[in-house]
């Protein structure tokens, strides 16, 4: 059933932001710590133990599947409520402060990617745009 | 009442519906613009980014509210669509049938990309701050947390006792660096060699910005997003812990008082 995978998807996402935030308080920050990387990680070790045991459905699969392409159309959502004037009313100091901060991290990706050996590429994609 | 006044109605009383109908026009527009004028040059998704933030751009001067687009009353739904909730759920969504060994083998790179990203971001921002006159160990820090994200900005701000006017500086630097992110990254990342699993994870870790290197990437290859997001989560968390501890302390001890 569909919401079998949404469920799953749900539970792993409440569980990652439950222990996010405990490990904030923990720490003593006013923030979520890793709440939503926590959640992938069990989502990936969940469906990992689910597939290679041939457990999950190809309709279970649709129930996260769904969420997983609605991803892009959310982010198009995000960008529409973003606070775009106080950005640029902050005027050229805060401009500066904060393309400084973008530029300085782009020229740092490469050196950092090379630590310990380079990725491989992602194969070619065949699908482009089916967002 | 008028048809006008009954569609208003509607549209308001069912806002996440109005805004996926919303949102899917503005794709739908993004792509044609992507196929007819830039050759499919420019990706579709990196546009209706574009469009998404001109959107809000017309929002928030129109009602001179925070959230842009979503506070016109018909189109509050896209504050809904477009909020944390949604967005970390789908982004959660991505990770499903991702190769742990990936993750495993990008571990060390990415924790090191956190702290490397988090304290970069630091050192820029203060530095901007001080060669634009905010020489005080307050400011700085703000300002530098900000340049971090546009929530570690106002989390260290008022932890060290900011002034009002510094936090929304340390915002602004905050939006503006996520907004740069969102719309630069396509472009930059075949020269930052931002096609893999393990780069993308590094990528997330320096930025830092969530919704940044939420959007950058998916504007780029929708199948970096996991990896990018995962490292990216971690990066506000890390900021609010060191801003208004490590970092204060080295700028007081740099610049006094």
């Amino acid at each position: 059933m569909v919401i079998y995978g949404t469920g799953l998807l749900a539970g792993c996402y409440l569980a990652g932001v439950f222990l996010g935030d405990l490990l904030g308080e923990v720490i003593g920050v006013e923030a979520n710590v890793g709440g939503v990387g926590i959640a992938m990680l069990f989502l990936i070790l969940a469906s990992d133990a689910l597939i290679k045991r041939g457990r999950i459905k190809p309709v279970t699969r649709q129930g996260v599947a769904f969420w997983s392409a609605i991803y892009i159309p959310v982010i198009v959502a995000m960008a529409a409520r973003q606070d775009v004037v106080a950005a640029l009313d902050g005027g050229v100091m805060a401009f500066t402060a904060g393309a400084l901060a973008v530029v300085a991290c782009f020229l740092l990706v490469p050196v950092l990617s090379r630590l310990g050996g380079s990725g491989e590429p992602l194969p070619e994609p065949d699908t482009a745009g089916d967002a | 009442m008028s048809p006008l006044d009954t569609l208003a109605r509607v549209l308001e009383g069912n806002g996440l519906v109005t805004a996926f109908a919303f949102v899917g026009i503005v794709i739908w527009v993004s792509y044609l613009v992507s196929d007819l004028l830039t050759g499919g040059r420019i990706h579709g998704s990196a546009i209706a980014i574009l469009g998404g933030l001109a959107l809000a751009w017309l929002g928030g001067t129109a009602t001179g509210g925070s959230r842009g687009l979503a506070d016109i009353s018909v189109l509050s739904g896209v504050g809904l669509m477009g909020g944390g909730m949604l967005r970390d759920f789908t982004i959660v969504a991505t990770a499903f049938g991702v190769n742990f060994d990936e993750i495993r083998k990008a571990g060390v790179g990415a924790a090191i990309s956190l702290v490397v990203g988090v304290l970069g971001s630091f050192v820029v921002g203060a530095a901007v701050a001080f060669v634009f006159g905010y020489r005080d160990a307050v400011s700085m820090t703000t300002i530098g947390a900000g340049a971090a994200t546009y929530i570690v900005g106002p989390v260290t701000g008022s932890a060290i006792g900011a002034s009002s006017d510094v936090i929304a500086l340390s915002i602004a630097a905050g939006l503006v660096k996520s907004m740069m992110v969102m719309t630069g990254t396509p472009f930059v990342a075949k020269a930052i060699g931002l096609n893999n699993a393990k780069s993308a994870m590094v990528f997330g870790g320096l930025m830092g910005t969530t919704s940044g290197v939420a959007g950058g990437l998916a504007a780029t290859d929708p199948r970096l997003v996991p990896y990018g997001a995962m490292t990216a989560t971690f990066y506000t968390g890390l900021g609010c812990l060191l801003g208004p501890s490590v970092f204060y302390f080295v700028m007081r001890a740099l610049v006094g008082g």
